[in-house]
């Protein structure tokens, strides 16, 4: 099993560097790619897990390989909703800053 | 005496080893996008070509045998029309900026 | 041999990790994100997994690539104002040590777990023959803990009707933009004859197959969802309005019938999501059948968009 603590190493370096992204990085879309690879990481450590706990006839564990997928699948939709809101955001900053010159004190 | 289709495999997986090398080294050292695209599917497909030959005595069954061929074909359909799109994106490209083919001499005089 | 193979593979999906995260142009990230997903399939195939690979390199990779582009090209163009300074270096090494300290720890954490290893594939191995299945991760999936996966149908709903959100109520009757301005070029409608009913065999076929070998409706549903932002990349289909009742309704018959089949897990099984003995594959396939074409619409419209592009591109 020695090969697989390689992919064990590779998922805490995943988590790292994602950290790392999520934190320094400014553009809101950056960030939502470090967040996937941070994800990555996470998932690669299931993995690491499941490998271990082979047994029983099967190659790896089931149960955290069900685990990473329904998270590969969720991390999917939240970078939908994530992706959408920010654009959304940058689009609402542009027309707030159109809109400044002609503002009416709305209160 | 080595059996024969390992013998196959390994001459083909060298070769397609050979054609991948050729497709990056024209990757980095071709000029422009245009070439870069020309060796790239030319010689990846072909060393995909050669993979799938050297997958082909290994496999048990000719199903099996069928599914791996299936891939390259798509593969080739794929990247083929891919090609294209990204060809026509360089192209438009180029044309916002003067090419060297342009000059009267046809950047020869450029040359290094 | 194959720890070589294994060591290298890690290395580069660490590289290409490092250039996401470290280059400064987006779309150069994106194409390093996008050659680390397809590495990470294969380090998911290394580790026997391969229903997660194929997960990965449809969802993972691929939709989401597609997702994060679409995002670029929708972003309004004066909007990027770079918030005053780029970080000091002292912040620069605070947080690269910080993310070292969780590197390593984590590292020391994973080399040190307890050997023999844990496992419950015993008792997975032990309660497979009661589903029916062959795929042991179908059975984690539809039976064993079938809660998370109408939580995760679910949630892919969710997200779609968050995004559907980001317009105002009168404006929901809107069109999602296209994916590409223009007439479609032509090697596009040629990959869209060519490739689309392959495509749909075999989102099909890994659906159907996912209950014996790796596969299953999620990957399916990729490969269905990918086909059909094909026809509509070629013009073939128009995107479809999120005040279409007809993929209101198409969205929500998957959630829906699970939501069903486990509240008549009650009277019928003793238990909630619990299958009557001896329907378990017909009542499975169902469900199956229904969540993927659920999640396959809701992928579709998550790409999409919400209604008519919020921003002004």
């Amino acid at each position: 099993m020695i090969g697989s603590t390689f992919f064990a190493l590779a998922g805490a370096g995943l988590v790292g560097l994602g950290l790392y992204g999520v934190i320094m990085r400014e553009n809101a879309l950056h960030r939502i790619l470090a967040f996937n690879i941070l994800g990555g990481g996470i998932f690669l450590v299931f993995g690491f897990a499941a490998r271990r706990g082979a047994g029983a006839g099967f190659a790896a564990d089931p149960v955290p390989q069900a685990l990473v997928i329904t998270g590969v699948v969720v991390a999917f939709s939240a970078t939908a909703l994530a992706t959408a809101i920010v654009v959304r955001l940058a689009a609402a900053q542009v027309e707030e800053r159109d809109a400044a010159p002609h503002a009416k004190d709305d209160g | 005496m080595p059996d024969p289709a390992n013998v196959v495999t390994i001459l083909a997986l060298l070769a397609s080893v050979f054609f991948f090398v050729a497709g990056s080294v024209g990757l980095v050292r071709m000029p422009d996008t245009l070439t870069r695209i020309h060796s790239l599917t030319k010689a990846d497909n072909i060393a995909l070509g050669f993979i799938v030959v050297a997958l082909l005595p290994q496999v048990g069954s000719v199903a099996d045998a069928a599914k791996i061929v299936a891939v390259w074909v798509l593969v080739q359909v794929s990247s083929g029309a891919v090609a294209q799109l990204m060809g026509e994106v360089a192209l438009a490209e180029q044309a916002m900026t003067p090419s060297r083919l342009d000059q009267p001499d046809h950047g020869r005089s450029a040359d290094a | 041999m194959s720890v070589a193979f294994d060591a290298v593979l890690c290395l580069l999906v660490v590289l290409a990790a490092i250039r996401v995260v470290a280059t400064t142009d987006l779309r150069a990230a994106v194409g390093g994100f996008l050659a680390y997903g397809m590495l990470l399939a294969l380090v998911w195939v290394r580790l026997e997994s391969v229903d997660i690979a194929l997960t990965e390199v449809a969802v993972g990779s691929g939709l989401t690539t597609i997702v994060i582009l679409r995002a670029i090209s929708r972003m309004p163009v004066a909007a990027s104002s770079s918030s005053g300074s780029s970080p000091t270096r002292s912040a620069r090494v605070a947080v690269g040590l910080t993310c070292a300290v969780v590197t390593l720890g984590l590292s020391g954490v994973l080399l040190a777990l307890p050997d023999p290893a844990p496992s419950i594939a015993p008792y997975v191995a032990q309660n497979m023959p009661a589903t029916a299945l062959g795929n042991p991760i179908a059975g984690v999936l539809m039976v064993f803990r079938a809660m998370d996966t109408v939580l995760e149908t679910v949630v892919v709903l969710l997200a779609l009707i968050g995004v559907w959100a980001m317009v105002p109520q009168h404006r929901l009757a809107e069109v999602p933009g296209p994916l590409a301005p223009g007439r479609a070029p032509e090697p596009v409608v040629f990959l869209a004859r060519a490739l689309v009913p392959f495509g749909l065999l075999f989102g099909a076929y890994q659906m159907w197959a996912g209950a014996d070998v790796p596969g299953g409706k999620f990957q399916g549903a990729a490969v269905l969802a990918s086909m059909g932002l094909l026809l509509m990349m070629a013009g073939v289909v128009t995107a479809p309005a999120a005040t279409n009742v007809r993929l209101r309704a198409l969205l929500l018959v998957g959630p829906i019938l699970f939501l069903a089949v486990g509240v008549a897990g009650w009277p019928l099984a003793g238990a909630f999501l619990g299958y009557p003995a001896g329907l378990e594959k017909p009542v499975i396939i169902a469900v199956e059948v229904a969540s993927t074409i659920s999640i396959a619409l809701a992928l579709v419209m998550l790409v999409l968009g919400p209604p008519a592009g919020s921003a002004s591109s």
